[in-house]
């Protein structure tokens, strides 16, 4: 807990002069400033964390240690730097990483405008809940790679199979948030826009698209990390390229160190997409109230 | 009870009426029969015990609640849907909070159909007459209540509205702030003049701002009184006995059911 809570009326600035006999404003920019020494003792705290993390199975598998786990069949940290390095030189890696890219940015995208529109309609619409509602619901307990099989016999091609299923995973959770965040929108917000003479499609676009952002980034943030589970496992059945692919490929010609190298790459891109939603959705939601960022 | 105010010449106002509206929400109705006018350009105060349906009628005036049974009439024509002609200004919290102070003022600029162009400008003078200036791109978390409500007073009459519902707009705010809100709200509508009704629970905010004062019986009761105001919106005159008389009328007809004369038809 950072002491981000100035009590109204205490901070008094210059501006507050302007208007008269008003309590004053608190300063947008003096609150929430966390004291330096704190944050660097916690930042050298996280990377001694993972230094020690990668020491430790450095120790382990370089001393072929078995207690109970076998540590002696994995590869060494220094083992999988090599791999990783040589990997980095070929042009193979790059084609599974744009490969799986493509495929997480088309299914997560198209998830994201179905679930928002779906979300918004189930919301809004008695009839749209009635008739999709149980359909929805009925759907939603199947997790998503269970739809493999159907996937292949539905879809021509393996690639629309694959980014099929990463729709699904991620279609859900931004569903289900944006419908949470539609019901509990303020009507006060809706009341103000029609009495200002706005229309239906004035509170769709106004009101309704920029209120539902906190709770929707909830879903997108949740949403991304499903997608990546179900991209790299769809492309570990059916795919042709890949990280998953290529992943699963290294293990069946007992590459082991190979196997590690799809392992991290997998960890980097899932960490760097969830990282980049993140941070789209603090942008966004900067009008929240400081400390209650969910509503 | 026909005769507006002298004092201020006023053509933009709408009148509005309702005529033997029953309003609810959900089953047994707020508002029971009631028959009420608002004349072009005047102050209309609604006032009452609380729960009497004060804020039901303001919103079935501005189209956001359709009545029960009885008619809502706007320059004689039927409220069915909201319209920009008739604004509506909130307690609290009815800024979009993701638009800073110009930019909500400028979603009512251009709700009401104007260019894009003229927007800002317009926008810039409507701050400077609320005296927001140097506020224009503040956020309202960052605004205290006072200045929202100043905010709300701007976006509710940019759009040229000819009837303005005032839903205790200055309830939330200390007695010093509303004062200020007070004058600023008569300054503005001296300048801008439409027709208002301004629902208070405050006597004093009644008798001050109102041509008349309407006080609402307890739900689904009639009409307890309608108060002339003497000479309205002068403070000065607050102590000149024809105005006391009027706020004792008031008070009265909120303390005891039976007292005050009704000039609604008894049943």
């Amino acid at each position: 807990m950072t002491a981000s809570v100035t009590a109204p009326g205490t901070r008094a600035s210059a501006r507050e002069s302007v208007v008269p006999a008003e309590d004053a404003t608190p300063d947008p920019g003096a609150v929430n400033r966390t004291d330096w020494p704190a944050r660097w003792r916690s930042r050298a705290i996280r990377i001694t964390s993972v230094i020690a993390a990668v020491l430790a199975w450095q120790l382990l598998t370089a001393n072929g240690v078995r207690l109970w786990l076998r540590f002696d069949t994995l590869p060494t940290v220094t083992e999988i730097v090599a791999a990783y390095s040589e990997q980095l030189r070929t042009d193979l890696f790059y084609l599974d990483l744009g490969q799986s890219l493509i495929r997480i940015v088309s299914g997560f995208g198209l998830a994201t405008v179905a679930g928002v529109a779906v979300g918004i309609a189930l919301g809004r619409s008695r009839l749209f809940a009635d008739t999709v509602g149980p359909l929805a619901e009925l759907a939603r307990p199947i997790p998503a790679i269970a739809i493999v099989p159907v996937a292949i016999l539905l879809f021509p091609s393996d690639e629309a199979g694959i980014v099929f299923i990463t729709f699904i995973a991620a279609f859900f959770p931004i569903m289900v948030s944006t419908r949470h965040a539609v019901r509990a929108l303020p009507t006060i917000w809706e009341d103000s826009v029609r009495t200002l003479g706005g229309s239906r499609w004035d509170v769709l676009g106004r009101v309704v698209l920029p209120g539902i952002l906190p709770g929707l980034f909830g879903g997108l943030s949740v949403g991304i990390g499903v997608a990546w589970i179900c991209v790299i496992s769809a492309e570990m059945i059916s795919g042709r390229l890949g990280v998953g692919y290529r992943t699963w490929q290294a293990y069946t010609i007992v590459d082991y160190p190979g196997v590690f190298v799809g392992m991290i790459t997998i960890g980097i891109l899932g960490f760097s997409t969830s990282a980049a939603v993140e941070l789209l959705g603090r942008r966004v939601t900067r009008w929240l109230p400081r400390g209650e960022n969910t509503r | 009870m026909t005769t507006a105010t002298s004092e201020e010449k006023v053509t933009a106002g709408m009148s509005l009426a309702l005529d033997d509206v029953t309003l609810s929400y959900t089953g047994t109705p707020v508002v029971r029969s009631l028959s009420l006018t608002a004349l072009p350009g005047e102050i209309l105060v609604l006032t009452g015990p609380s729960g009497c349906g004060k804020s039901t009628v303001l919103r079935a005036l501005a189209g956001l609640l359709a009545p029960d049974s009885g008619h809502i009439l706007a320059d004689g024509a039927a409220v069915t849907i909201t319209s920009r002609d008739r604004a509506v200004v909130f307690q609290d919290n009815a800024l979009l909070p993701w638009r800073t102070v110009r930019s909500n003022i400028e979603l009512a600029l251009a709700l009401r159909g104007q260019p894009r162009s003229g927007r800002r400008r317009d926008a810039e003078r409507w701050i400077e007459e609320v005296g927001l200036a140097g506020f224009a791109d503040f956020l309202p978390k960052n605004l205290s209540g006072g200045m929202r409500q100043r905010v709300q007073l701007a976006r509710g009459l940019a759009g040229a509205p000819r009837a303005v519902m005032m839903d205790e707009p200055f309830g939330a705010l200390d007695t010093q702030t509303r004062a200020t809100m007070q004058r600023l709200l008569v300054e503005t509508w001296r300048t801008h003049p439409t027709t208002v009704v301004f629902v208070t629970h405050d006597v004093d905010e009644a008798v001050l701002l109102g041509d008349r004062v309407a006080v609402l019986g307890r739900a689904g009761a009639p009409l307890r009184t309608i108060v002339d105001v003497p000479r309205p919106r002068d403070r000065d005159a607050l102590d000149h006995p024809d105005t006391r008389a009027a706020r004792a009328k008031v008070l009265a007809a909120l303390g005891h059911p039976s007292v005050g004369p009704t000039n609604t038809p008894e049943n």
